[in-house]
């Protein structure tokens, strides 16, 4: 890392003082990386450009954005209108909005697969959530912004939850709505919010990097890289096949742009927000709509409220709930049942969140929460215990060397 | 019990949908021009539409986000918009006196409402708010297929559905029962290229003219989206064939 590595005697001068192409260098060539990752750890780069993506597109529409009751439904729609490319602009932020939780929840289920937030990455891992969590309120805030109806009352119905808080509940929720009810100062406070909370993220985005370089990249066979041979350098490799996930990733964003921008929203937010008109079914974004069905499946608020939130809780609390110390699921025969029925669990959760709560509905609602909660609770911790795990290569290149190349 | 578990759920996810299905209506499907990839809006038929907007709808709906000088979109030059604006009277002030004033519409202007406000407008129509329709077709499910279906799904009541005073029947309204009165008939207006004017043409012109004001930017956007893909694909190719060449001498 001397500074004799730079040719160009600007950057050697800059070098010497403030060491930020060192630093660079070092993340590039000098930071190893497992020979073996698969394509499931692009998205932890495909997350990083969707949170570019976002803050660099909502700069922009907030230079047009009216946050004011009367008139921001009427500036949403002069953006789609009258601001050259403006339509752009909102419907990259709108799908790239939708891409940035589909990325994050295949990154979340890979590290819950691989096994990645078992020691030492605990803490990798707990930032990891705190970045979902940061996530969900930034969004959330974001879709009330242009004010229609689904904006308006998707508003209402979920700062009403915090009412349900013994005691302090009803302070919190007229200090969320900066009144009594959700009116223009609720729509102030979110958006200065929705412009602060990103920010946050990419410093917590910034500690989770720290933590991720601190013992490197999980792999998919879930040991310890044990010597040179394992690893390669992040440049040109992981580079490169970074950039097939981009151009892929960015692919599909642009069909949804262009071609099915308002797919993923609901009909409803074109309607002004109406507050003497509720809509036929209040539902919310669909990447809310597992924790919305977990919410909805208990008869009593509060307890909705408890296990909703518990159900992220519970991520917090997960490397010490999976005991076992057999990372990958890919040697864990029992753990891969139920994995796999674990995530059908979460979509069959998704579906019934955007149900009417009636019939059948409400039962299979139980029944998936109930399943949610008995899979982090009661079958890790015991499969940690009584699962027989199948034997571990030596190393990563043993396996990669030998005849299954689909490791590579 | 796993296994009943999952074929439970399993069962469910197939289900629901049918059961969702249930109280729903069935829409008709027309092959509208702007569907698809590559679709783009009928100007003639935009202009057809708008006329039938001018002539029926506008007696009750506003369509307050759109401009004169929009409907240079749907093929009309600038002296036609002016003409066809200064056929309105626009409200604007305060002069140097103090005194609000009218005088004919310029092209900048957002087309009049039929009515001063919401409350004028209920009070004109029953007690029922005629929607704005800037964006119509965009906020119901469906919405080009559904507004075609609605305006063409005035019919008699079934026997045994009771119809209240000020209500009518519509096989395609949620409900079925509507406060607006059956708009078009077929031969509602008169069209200058002497297009079809049976009730299926008409509504299928309004509703071109309606998609196009909730999404004026339609035809740019698919036109940009397929020189995007096109671009993005090769780049994916390009990327594969790279990510290939250098991961040659690892394994």
């Amino acid at each position: 890392m001397s500074a004799e590595k730079f040719q160009n005697p600007v950057v050697r001068w800059i070098d010497h003082r403030l060491p930020v192409f060192s630093m660079l260098d070092h993340e590039k060539y000098d930071y190893p990386v497992p020979k073996n990752l698969n394509y499931f750890w692009n998205f932890g780069v495909l997350a990083g450009l969707a949170l570019g993506i976002m803050i660099i597109t909502g700069i922009v529409l907030a230079m047009s954005y009216t946050a004011h009751v009367d008139y921001a439904f009427l500036s949403v729609e002069r953006i789609m209108r009258d601001v050259n490319h403006g339509w752009l602009i909102r419907y990259i932020h709108m799908n790239t909005a939708s891409f940035f939780f589909i990325v994050v929840y295949i990154h979340i289920f890979r590290g819950l697969y691989y096994g990645s937030y078992k020691a030492p990455r605990e803490l990798l891992w707990i930032l990891g959530v705190v970045i979902f969590l940061l996530m969900m309120a930034t969004a959330f805030m974001g879709y009330v912004l242009p004010w229609g109806q689904m904006s308006f009352w998707g508003a209402t119905v979920i700062t009403n939850l915090f009412s349900a808080i013994p005691v302090v509940g009803d302070s919190i929720v007229t200090l969320l709505w900066g009144g009594f009810s959700v009116d223009n100062p609720t729509l102030n406070r979110f958006f200065s919010l929705h412009y602060l909370l990103p920010f946050v993220i990419a410093g917590v985005v910034v500690l989770h990097i720290i933590a991720l370089h601190r013992f490197g990249s999980n792999n998919p066979i879930g040991i310890d890289a044990s010597g040179p041979q394992d690893t390669i350098s992040f440049h040109p490799y992981y580079t490169i096949k970074d950039m097939v996930g981009i151009a892929v990733f960015l692919l599909l964003l642009a069909m949804a742009v262009f071609f099915f921008p308002n797919a993923m929203g609901h009909p409803d937010n074109y309607i002004p927000a109406n507050p003497l008109q509720t809509p036929a079914h209040i539902v919310p974004e669909w990447y809310f709509l597992p924790f919305y069905a977990i919410l909805r499946a208990v008869p009593d608020k509060l307890g909705g409220v408890l296990l909703m939130f518990g159900a992220i809780a519970v991520l917090f609390i997960l490397p010490w709930l999976d005991r076992s110390p057999v990372r990958s699921a890919r040697f864990r025969p029992v753990f891969r049942i139920f994995f796999w029925i674990f995530l059908i669990d979460a979509v069959v959760l998704g579906y019934l969140g955007g149900k009417p709560a009636e019939g059948v509905y409400v039962t299979l609602s139980r029944i998936a929460t109930g399943w949610y909660f008995l899979h982090f609770l009661v079958i890790l911790p015991l499969l940690s215990k009584f699962e027989t795990t199948k034997p571990l290569p030596k190393s990563i290149s043993e396996p990669v060397l030998g005849a299954s190349g689909r490791a590579a | 019990m796993l296994k009943r578990l999952i074929a439970v759920i399993f069962a469910a996810v197939l289900a629901g949908p049918a059961l969702a299905a249930g109280g729903d209506v069935e829409l008709k499907h027309r092959d509208w021009s702007f569907n698809g990839p590559f679709g783009t809006f009928d100007k003639a038929a935009m202009q057809r539409g708008l006329q039938v907007y001018r002539e029926v709808c506008a007696g009750c709906h506003s369509m307050k986000l759109i401009a004169f000088r929009n409907f240079a979109d749907l093929g009309y030059n600038e002296n036609e918009i002016k003409a066809l604006a200064a056929q309105y009277d626009v409200q604007d002030g305060p002069n140097d006196d103090g005194e609000m004033f009218t005088r004919p519409g310029i092209a900048a202007d957002r087309i009049p409402a039929p009515y001063a406000n919401d409350n004028a407008a209920r009070a004109g129509n029953n007690g029922a708010l005629p929607p704005d329709l800037s964006l119509i077709a965009k906020a119901r499910p469906n919405g080009p297929d559904y507004l075609y279906s609605l305006l063409t799904g005035y019919q008699d009541a079934p026997a045994g559905t009771k119809v209240p005073e000020g209500m009518y029947y519509n096989a395609a309204y949620s409900g079925h029962l509507i406060a607006m009165p059956q708009p078009l008939y077929g031969g509602d207006v008169t069209y200058a290229d002497g297009a079809d004017t049976s009730i299926d043409a008409v509504s299928a012109d309004l509703v071109q003219f309606l998609m196009w004001a909730a999404e004026p930017k339609m035809e740019v956007r698919k036109r940009i989206g397929v020189a995007a893909i096109f671009f993005l694909g090769v780049f994916v190719i390009f990327t594969i064939l790279a990510k290939r060449r250098v991961w040659a001498d690892i394994h």
